[in-house]
């Protein structure tokens, strides 16, 4: 789900780090949203919501809406659309408001 | 406890501009900015611009940010933070951030909010599946992170945003199964429709979302035609299997901290929601509050910038900084914007302004 040939762009070099989901191994690129890199590997359900416990993806990308709150490394309701990947994340599918204590 | 002349909130085109052009009198500006890469929205904008040159028409937004942001950046008089959110606006004038984790406090003598816009979302049921996005951040998934956000995709709204993006899908090698529109016509700049059909991109004027359809993600969508009242016509359902829906049905201005700050506020749809009052130099009714860009009114980003090269050349000058060209060169600035909004599709917008703007400057 990356895209290889663009008529404008060009996607310089790009380093591949491993980060998990739900302690699944995933690559993604060094950097970019975390939210990137799970749509990359077409996983879009990010979150399920409080009360109906509804499937949730990306619906802004920039930090506005907070449809995507995942927990990452333990802290939960981390927007993942805009939290730059590192490799070694444990990144988890959130249920609803998460665990805080 | 940090201080500075003028504190820019948002580092997009009307920011940066405002920045650069208060920083170029000689003022102290401090530049927030809460993602952590400058140029807001500009960076994921691969289409060419237009207006005059001034606006840079011609030119790609991903270049225009990149100009400005080195104007920016070059200018020893920017101090700029990125991953910086402002938390809020106190009566003493404290402004509290944080910066990088970091809880921050600054005491600025004038404030430029350019906060820009979030994107609307529309009522329909399961329009909230995954796969269902606004059209900005399919723009910057595919432009800015090179990740496609769907194989199959319908577009709902055939404004400028609408057509712009169908076509940038296309570039990015996604099948555009069609654009919806409410309306009778296409709202868009017709050079980017005219584009979309000869890629044989259907457009479907007078249609609307009955419902989305999937499980987990979005598998389907069923469309409908509208009658002239708006309603939907039985026995008109389509359903199309897409698994991506993308949104482009207006933006609503970032306009929190304004609120929070006590800025008297006033609704004007056409400006796409709650806006400030303000004069004719962007001064709000918060006698050190200035705005620039989409949160003083959803606008194309030539106009963003250009309000944020009067307000910046303004506020710079009321703080003792008035160049020698200060009164050609704001003058300028405001034919330009004019300019901007002299034609027949600004319309909408000059009938929004005449209910927020405040006849004498205060």
């Amino acid at each position: 789900m990356r895209i290889v040939n663009h008529p404008i762009l060009t996607f310089l070099e790009q380093k591949m780090v491993t980060f998990t989901l739900n302690g699944q191994k995933i690559e993604g690129v060094a950097g970019e949203p975390i939210a990137a890199a799970l749509y990359a590997a077409d996983i879009k359900v990010l979150h399920h919501s409080h009360k109906n416990h509804r499937p949730r993806g990306l619906f802004c990308a920039i930090g506005n809406c907070s449809s995507c709150l995942m927990t990452v490394d333990g802290i939960p309701n981390v927007r993942v659309c805009t939290e730059p990947l590192r490799a070694g994340m444990a990144v988890e599918i959130q249920e609803g408001k998460g665990k805080i204590l | 406890m940090k201080t500075t002349e003028i504190l820019v909130v948002g580092a997009g085109p009307a920011g940066l501009m405002a920045a650069i052009h208060a920083a170029e009198a000689g003022a102290q500006v401090l530049l927030v900015e809460r993602a952590d890469r400058l140029g807001g929205q500009l960076i994921k904008q691969t289409h060419k611009f237009f207006g005059s040159k001034a606006e840079y028409a011609g030119e790609r937004g991903i270049q225009i940010a990149e100009k400005l942001i080195t104007a920016s950046q070059e200018n020893s008089g920017i101090t700029t933070w990125q991953k910086a959110t402002v938390l809020g606006i106190y009566p003493d004038g404290v402004v509290t951030i944080s910066h990088d984790g970091e809880f921050c406090t600054v005491k600025p003598k004038k404030i430029i909010i350019a906060t820009g816009a979030s994107e609307k979302t529309m009522a329909f049921p399961n329009n909230d599946l995954p796969g269902i996005y606004g059209a900005g951040a399919v723009q910057t998934l595919m432009n800015v992170h090179g990740v496609l956000p769907g194989k199959r995709l319908l577009m709902v709204g055939a404004g400028n945003i609408g057509v712009i993006v169908a076509y940038q899908l296309l570039q990015a090698g996604v099948e555009v199964v069609g654009i919806v529109e409410a309306g009778p016509q296409v709202g868009g700049y017709l050079v980017h429709a005219a584009k979309l059909a000869r890629h044989g991109v259907p457009i479907y004027t007078s249609h609307s979302i009955k419902s989305a359809h999937g499980d987990s993600c979005l598998e389907g969508v069923t469309i409908c035609k509208l009658d002239k009242n708006w309603q939907p016509i039985e026995g008109t359902d389509q359903y199309i299997p897409v698994d991506g829906l993308c949104l482009a049905v207006g933006l609503s201005p970032l306009t929190e901290l304004l609120w929070q700050a006590g800025c008297e506020m006033k609704y004007a749809g056409e400006l796409g929601g709650y806006v400030p009052l303000r004069d004719a130099n962007l001064k709000t009714t918060h006698g050190d509050i200035y705005v620039a860009g989409d949160v003083s009114g959803v606008e194309e980003a030539s106009a963003a910038m250009v309000e944020g090269k009067i307000v910046g050349l303004y506020v710079a000058s009321i703080l003792g900084h008035k160049t020698e060209s200060f009164t050609k060169d704001f003058q300028v600035a405001k034919s330009q914007l004019g300019a901007l909004r002299s034609g027949p599709s600004s319309m909408k917008i000059c009938s929004g302004l005449s209910k927020v703007v405040l006849k004498e400057a205060q």
